[in-house]
């Protein structure tokens, strides 16, 4: 470990995965048992990404996220009852049964929504980067983005815009190697996605984003500039995603090596393992953790379930302010 | 009290707003030395600095998806679009980011963004310059939309689509927001604060055999065309909407009940019209007071033509709206 973390810290990061990786277990079942209507795009096998990334990030700080939203925002602080609620289109849930899964936002606490189109964040962090700047405070954004979306043109003008107007901006790329069922190297001819950061003259940098304390140390350093008012960096994140691009998804594309491989370097068990080798997590403290979070879940569940779902003429409010 | 054109309507009241609330800022493509094409900014960068008048990149989606960023997080952006034709090229910003978020989100989010920009044929911009669009906008809901004919209305409608907690685009007709020297419309400057809500149409003439409904450019040839027909013993009472959204209803219903008749000049294609729009509103809720058949008076469903004969015959004119009303 380089960077110097306090006890304290690296327990918060680990229950921040695990609560992450049980809530979409959860979800992946509730979906399966037919609980949660809609699409559904799970983060298992990401978890190191969003945690790394919003453990630097303090409540004023802003998020936007993606379709594959739920770790973000849980990372950012979200509570899984209410994402639960939501998920399920009850009255209580975070939007109020109006969004669902690719929609989850808390802007109480910086998380400006989940968000269905892919690439669609870039531009949006941009602008709340320049109001950050325009208000001249020291809080940051951090973007998250798949690989897909750098392909799209939306990134292109997002980060030129944050990087000629020298934004607070941290474009995060999780590369988790497909974008659907398209393996990013048949759609682009970058190896690191970072390097796209010399067209902007902006840094770039790539790191394991199955390491949850080299995300961490990464994007330190980047919102450390950014708040310096150095401007935006963009930070390739490697992972992989573990289930389907949607659940259900048969995974033709992948090969079952791939998917063991992968496996192996599960970042939630890697963390654990590696706070247990330096002494900061025994196996009764782990254990103690992963309890209180299936109790979370179990809550969460029951909240959603016990919830009323919104009346219909609900329908018709909050279109305009 | 001195002039005010359709120009020094839009830079009053855009100056007015940013010195009344430090949160309006305005981004767009060379709003900083030339006060974007038709000039409607200039001055506003010397007066209100660099952070609050900035020029963006040729990047349409990156210029409304940051005022959807900045109105977010506490901002009242003004976002120039320039050309109606270019929110093609922003097309998600507007159709899914700006106008649904706050509905996905449960109500728990407010983005004051004001969109401006140029639309309307006339001028022999092409097909790519002179779109309305406004049966499409009209089709997004959460977006208001303002629509003005006059220095007057410019003026007033901006100030309170600035204010507006939600997106509101504000479309100056080309004609109408014409250069200096190419025969500007001009109304006598108001003094002191000048605002017109949003949502209450006015009527420009009255009369009683009629109703004839406009907007922007087509309202003054709306008026054109009673003139004549007044001649003719013919009376028609002009509604201008000012806004799309709100629609004022009640103003046409209450005409169409009174006149009995009802035709709508509207620069758009008729497929999916604003016209459309109005007319089914009409027959839904006034049928029993019409005594003839609905008219529209629409473009041909084409692409906006270059030639400056097919433009004309493209669009909706005083000439055509009379023989609208005289059949």
């Amino acid at each position: 470990m380089k960077v110097a973390i306090e006890k304290q810290k690296l327990i918060s990061m680990y229950t921040v995965m695990l609560r992450i990786r049980m809530f979409e277990e959860k979800v992946a079942r509730e979906f399966a048992d037919g609980n949660i209507p809609g699409f559904c795009h799970v983060y298992i096998g990401e978890e190191a990404v969003a945690t790394g990334a919003c453990a630097n990030l303090i409540k004023t700080d802003y998020i936007t996220s993606t379709h594959r939203g739920h770790g973000h925002v849980i990372a950012k602080g979200a509570r899984t009852d209410l994402m639960m609620a939501e998920l399920f289109g009850k009255k209580t849930g975070y939007n109020s049964g109006k969004g669902g899964s690719m929609h989850v936002a808390d802007t109480d606490i910086g998380i400006l929504g989940a968000n269905g189109i892919v690439g669609a964040g870039t531009v949006i962090a941009s602008g709340v980067g320049l109001s950050i700047m325009v208000r001249g405070t020291d809080q940051v954004v951090v973007c998250f983005l798949g690989d897909g979306a750098t392909n799209n043109g939306r990134f292109h003008e997002g980060v030129n815009l944050a990087a000629c107007w020298q934004l607070p901006v941290i474009y995060i790329i999780e590369n988790n190697l497909y974008a659907q069922a398209t393996r990013i190297t048949n759609t682009c001819k970058v190896e690191n996605l970072s390097d796209r950061a010399v067209a902007y003259g902006i840094p770039g940098v790539t790191v394991d984003g199955n390491d949850v304390l080299a995300v961490y140390e990464v994007v330190s350093e980047a919102i450390n500039r950014a708040r310096r008012g150095e401007g935006p960096t963009i930070v390739e994140c490697k992972t992989y995603r573990s289930h389907g691009h949607y659940e259900g998804d048969p995974q033709v594309y992948k090969s079952k090596e791939e998917i063991e491989a992968w496996l192996k370097n599960d970042p939630v068990l890697s963390f654990q393992k590696q706070l247990a080798e330096i002494g900061v997590l025994t196996a009764k403290e782990a254990n103690t953790i992963k309890q209180e979070l299936a109790d979370e879940m179990n809550r969460a569940v029951k909240f959603a379930q016990e919830s009323p779902f919104p009346d219909p003429e609900d329908t018709l409010e909050g279109v305009y302010a | 009290m001195g002039e005010l054109t359709f120009r020094m309507a839009v830079t009053r009241a855009v100056d007015e707003e940013m010195a009344r609330d430090p949160n309006v800022i305005l981004l767009g493509e060379d709003v900083r030395i030339w006060g974007a094409p038709r000039t409607e900014f200039r001055g506003l960068y010397d007066k209100h600095g660099p952070k609050r008048v900035l020029d963006t990149p040729i990047s349409e989606a990156a210029i409304l998806g940051a005022a959807i960023g900045a109105a977010a997080t506490g901002l009242r952006p003004i976002a120039n679009i320039m050309f109606a034709n270019f929110l093609g090229m922003c097309g998600d910003e507007l159709i899914n980011q700006l106008t649904q978020m706050r509905y996905m989100f449960g109500g728990k989010i407010k983005l004051p963004v004001t969109i401006t920009g140029y639309f309307g044929a006339g001028v022999s911009a092409a097909a790519q310059h002179s779109r309305t669009l406004t049966g499409l906008l009209l089709s997004i809901p959460g977006l208001k939309i303002v629509v003005p004919s006059g220095p007057l209305d410019a003026l007033g409608l901006l100030k309170s689509a600035i204010r507006d907690d939600n997106p509101v685009i504000f479309l100056s007709h080309t004609l109408l927001l014409s250069r200096p020297k190419k025969g500007e419309v001009v109304e006598e400057e108001p003094e002191g604060e000048y605002i017109i809500p949003l949502g209450k149409a006015v009527i420009r003439r009255e009369g009683n055999d009629v109703t004839v409904v406009a907007t922007a450019a087509m309202v003054r040839r709306a008026l054109a065309a009673s003139d004549k027909l007044q001649q003719q013993g013919i009376n028609v009472e002009v509604i201008d909407l000012r806004t799309l959204v709100p629609l004022d209803k009640q103003t046409i219903l209450d005409s169409v009940r009174k006149t009995g008749r009802l035709v709508i000049i509207d620069e758009e294609v008729k497929s999916a019209s604003v016209a459309g729009q109005i007319a089914a509103i009409v027959a839904e809720e006034a049928f029993d007071f019409l005594d003839a058949p609905i008219k529209r008076v629409c473009a041909p469903d084409t692409p906006v033509p270059y030639s400056p004969v097919l433009e004309k015959f493209w669009m909706p004119d005083e000439e055509k709206l009379i023989k609208a009303i005289v059949n």
